[in-house]
């Protein structure tokens, strides 16, 4: 029968806005498991929908088996061909997202609550009964080959592969999810099934529904839609150690601005020192115009439009990451700026002030996030995926604002290492040179 | 608080749960006002839109609004360089700004309590802003450094400037929003300070403030801050020097090697969204639909992509949000071992059937039914709503133009896209670009 396991009406409190959201969590006969949130003000529903795993889960010689799955899926089901499916979603007015990304095959759906039923049963038709047509597949084998011939003449992908292929190796992080022209050129419809049959399992799925609808009833349509897939999939890929060392690697290509990406070994999200490197990052080059990279290399020098740093917690590697891109003349200055900026970091960490700005933005901002159907349920669905609990929302807050000085200066000394970054720089850079 | 009220022109949208709740006034400078309810979350979008765009920059300082955009963050009388964005962010909220050909326009989203201090500092800048030379200097290689992130760095970018560039043979739509790159290197201090003392009044700006706020309490805090700046009177009429009738098609091979996948576009000069005049636009919408809206469904995929597999993509698009005359755009990316000529003559042959054939009633319907819905699914993005008034008020339309629309696309008929059709498709107003990466693959 239904459970109801648990409905909280949550207030996310910051010092300047209150945010109620009440989250259902609900159980299916079937064991599947969502998270709801009833909002009947606007007649549609946002249905997002997470599979664990996904290009992670290519079978060896393989690769881009699974991103060219997914795109199939929108591409004829049941007894319908591409054409009819899209016609039959067009008429209702629905719209399905298939995507996949390295961990996660990603599906979003949108539904008006007049035909629910409708479209609810035409997605369960691209979740449960593909057909991977052959005259499918080639088409979008096609789209699929073409996308990879040009990321091999664009100075952001072709930095991108070349970071993940130094920094992850054989690991599946170490290549790019769309495959080789090699790999993807033999894949047949066998490799569909098999990519499908993987990627699309019950033990790893996850769901969020935000709007029109209520918590009992998601619970009832769960088995449908998902109750057909298999139980379980086969084993997840190892973890992988950040395998890049300091320096920097020069690829030579002819364009005016040359891009750079740089990173070395981060923290995990679970690690107990997470937040306080989250409110280091704010300070370093996670924060809009505010950030110090932004200022040193952006508002001081004009060295660029643009420069970030990210924590990125993979569910199988760590890093700190980042990028920047600046005219060939002025590469050279621009790493040299960043260099220096994550040494000072590391050297002095934050002020007292910094530390308060940044709790003051990152806990003011968070429950504006809040605003929308879809938005909500991405939110909802991944916090799932990495196994946090709806109270998280609430507490959320008194993480960051528990993070002391001492705290985030220590981390910022034990994680950013300038010695280990390495650069990885597209383009024609004046005064660089690759480091061996 | 009387005289607030008499000038408090509601116009309450709709009861209906699937339009938004609008009001509009203008303050006695001028300033108009739009305020747009979504209570659902305690946040408010902030957003002042000026009716100045890249398409009113004097000839040779091409560049100079959207540069100017960037200014606007740096010092004021009384804020710091920067102090505007730390503030926002000090406040739990973001901000940014944007440049087009018809609108310069400035937003913050933050907690709705902060409403008040969003207007004290963006009514601040509107007038009093202090530009250094140091600035000058900096910020032009900002905006370089932009130009070489969107444009140098991209075949595709630099293709589509030249393609637009030869669409329009007089109006400025044919200028890059954010410059030619000789003529940024070029903007000085005077120039960005002339355009900022004309341009940047209450009488040339329209706020749009959307969220968890009441139209009331917006009226108030806007006659406040914004209702004290006096008017410009020097503010010009704007006019544009409009296309002349055009008289031979355009072809142009846009060749570099950082082109991997050779495509073709064919832009049409199209009419825009009017005042009060909007169903050639309307009919424009659907027509783009019909023939390359989807991949699966519309003329161009199904004949170029499942009856034969001359193409791996095509598309129609228009957009009708313009001050001027507007742009109905092809792409074909053809299937390896099509030549681009074939292409070419692949996607005039679905044309040229559409215009004989009749149109599926299906078709109709169905695009009608995704209009509809469409209307729905906007009013989850409040900010979305605040952009689509904004731009509308600063390229002329009317808050009831806005509320026309959905019923206006509505009423399309077959006979009104056939009408519209044959009025744009005419070789003489139109560009077709093809990008390669060598001229032996222009063929």
């Amino acid at each position: 029968m239904l459970r109801l396991a648990l409905s909280l009406c949550l207030t996310i409190i910051a010092s300047t806005a209150r945010a109620e959201i009440d989250i259902k969590e609900v159980t299916s006969p079937g064991g599947i498991n969502a998270w709801v949130v009833e909002e009947p003000s606007i007649p549609f529903i946002a249905l997002e929908i997470r599979f664990r795993g996904s290009a992670s889960l290519d079978l060896p010689g393989k690769r881009g088996a699974t991103n060219l799955m997914t795109g199939l899926l929108e591409e004829g089901s049941g007894e319908m061909s591409a054409q009819e499916f899209q016609t039959a979603r067009e008429g209702l007015a629905a719209s399905y997202g298939f995507r996949a990304f390295d961990d996660t095959l990603s599906i979003s759906a949108q539904f008006l609550t007049e035909n629910k039923a409708e479209a609810l049963a035409l997605l369960r038709q691209a979740l449960v009964e593909p057909r991977f047509d052959q005259d499918a597949l080639d088409r979008v084998r096609a789209q699929v080959l073409s996308g990879v011939a040009s990321d091999a003449k664009n100075p952001n992908d072709i930095a991108s592969a070349a970071f993940d292929a130094a920094a992850f190796g054989d690991h599946p992080y170490g290549s790019s999810i769309d495959g080789t022209v090699e790999s993807v050129s033999v894949l047949t419809r066998e490799d569909m099934f098999d990519a499908y049959r993987n990627a699309l399992t019950r033990d790893r799925v996850f769901v969020s529904v935000v709007g029109d609808i209520t918590a009992e009833a998601v619970g009832g349509m769960l088995d449908d839609l998902l109750g057909a897939l298999p139980a379980e999939g086969p084993p997840l890929p190892d973890d992988v150690a950040f395998g890049l060392e300091g320096g920097i690697t020069v690829i030579d290509y002819e364009t005016p601005q040359s891009v750079a990406l740089f990173g070395h070994a981060g923290l995990k999200r679970d690690d107990p020192d997470f937040f306080a490197a989250f409110v280091m990052n704010q300070v370093l080059g996670a924060g809009g115009f505010e950030s110090r990279l932004m200022t040193e290399v952006r508002e001081k020098r004009g060295l660029t439009y643009g420069i970030r740093s990210f924590l990125v917690p993979k569910f199988h590697a760590e890093m700190v990451f980042g990028s920047v891109a600046s005219s060939n003349a002025t590469i050279a200055e621009a790493i040299e700026v960043t260099r220096a900026e994550w040494a000072r970091m590391a050297d002095e960490g934050l002020t007292q002030e910094e530390l308060d700005t940044a709790k003051t933005y990152l806990t003011g901002e968070y429950p504006l996030r809040f605003d929308g159907n879809a938005e909500i349920a991405k939110i909802m669905v991944g916090m799932q995926m990495i196994e946090l609990p709806p109270q998280y929302v609430v507490n959320r807050n008194d993480y960051i604002d528990a993070v002391t000085l001492d705290d985030v200066n220590r981390v910022a000394a034990e994680l950013l290492q300038p010695d280990d970054l390495h650069f990885v720089v597209v383009g024609k850079p004046e005064g660089l040179e690759s480091t061996q | 608080m009387k005289r607030l009220l008499a000038s408090l022109a509601m116009i309450f949208a709709a009861t209906a749960a699937t339009a938004e709740e609008v009001t509009t006034f203008t303050l006695d400078n001028g300033m108009e006002v739009v305020v747009i309810e979504d209570h659902r979350a305690p946040v408010v979008v902030h957003m002042l839109w000026y009716k100045v765009g890249s398409a009113d920059e004097p000839v040779g300082a091409s560049g100079v609004a959207h540069f100017l955009e960037h200014l606007l963050f740096k010092a004021t009388d009384v804020l710091e360089s920067g102090e505007f964005s730390a503030t926002v962010a000090a406040n739990g909220g973001s901000d940014n700004a944007f440049t087009s050909y018809d609108y310069t326009a400035y937003f913050q989203r933050i907690a709705a309590d902060r409403l008040e201090l969003m207007m004290q500092m963006e009514s601040n800048r509107m007038n009093n802003l202090q530009m250094t030379p140091e600035d000058i200097v900096t910020e032009r290689n900002v905006v370089l450094e932009e130009r070489n992130q969107r444009t140098e760095n991209s075949p595709n970018a630099l293709a589509r400037e030249q393609f637009t560039a030869a669409l329009y043979q007089n109006h400025r739509y044919g200028v890059p929003i954010i410059g030619w790159k000789h003529e940024m290197e070029q903007l000085e201090l005077e120039d960005t300070q002339a355009f900022y003392d004309l341009y940047y009044a209450p009488n040339n700006a329209v706020l749009v403030v959307a969220g968890d706020v009441e139209p009331a309490e917006v009226l108030a805090l806007a006659e406040q801050y914004y209702g004290v700046i006096p008017a410009e009177d020097q503010l010009p009429e704007r006019i544009r020097p409009q296309e002349p009738p055009q008289r031979a098609e355009r072809r142009i091979t846009y060749v570099d090697p950082r082109v991997s996948q050779p495509f073709l576009v064919r832009n049409y000069l199209a009419p825009e969204r009017d005042p009060g005049a909007q169903e050639e636009a309307a009919a424009l919408v659907y027509l783009a639909e019909l023939l390359g809206g989807s991949s699966f469904t519309s003329d161009l995929g199904q004949a170029l992509q499942f009856d034969t597999q001359t193409a791996i993509y095509t598309n129609a698009s228009y957009g009708g949000s313009s001050l001027d005359k507007t742009t109905f755009s092809f792409a074909v990316v053809p299937a390896d071992g099509i030549t681009l000529s074939d292409a070419e003559a692949a996607m005039d042959q679905v044309i040229a059937d559409f215009m004989e054939a009749a149109i599926d009633p299906a078709r109709m319907e169905s695009i009608r039914t995704q209009l509809r819905a469409s209307q729905v699914y906007a009013l989850d993005d409040v900010s979305g709503i605040a952009r689509r008034y904004g731009a509308a008020l600063t390229q002329s339309l009317t808050v009831e133009d806005v509320q026309a629309w959905p019923d206006v696309l509505q009423a399309v008929t077959p006979e009104d896209i056939k009408a519209v059709a044959a009025k744009v498709f005419d070789r003489n107003q139109s560009v077709t670009g093809w990008v390669v990466p060598s001229q032996e693959e222009a063929m």
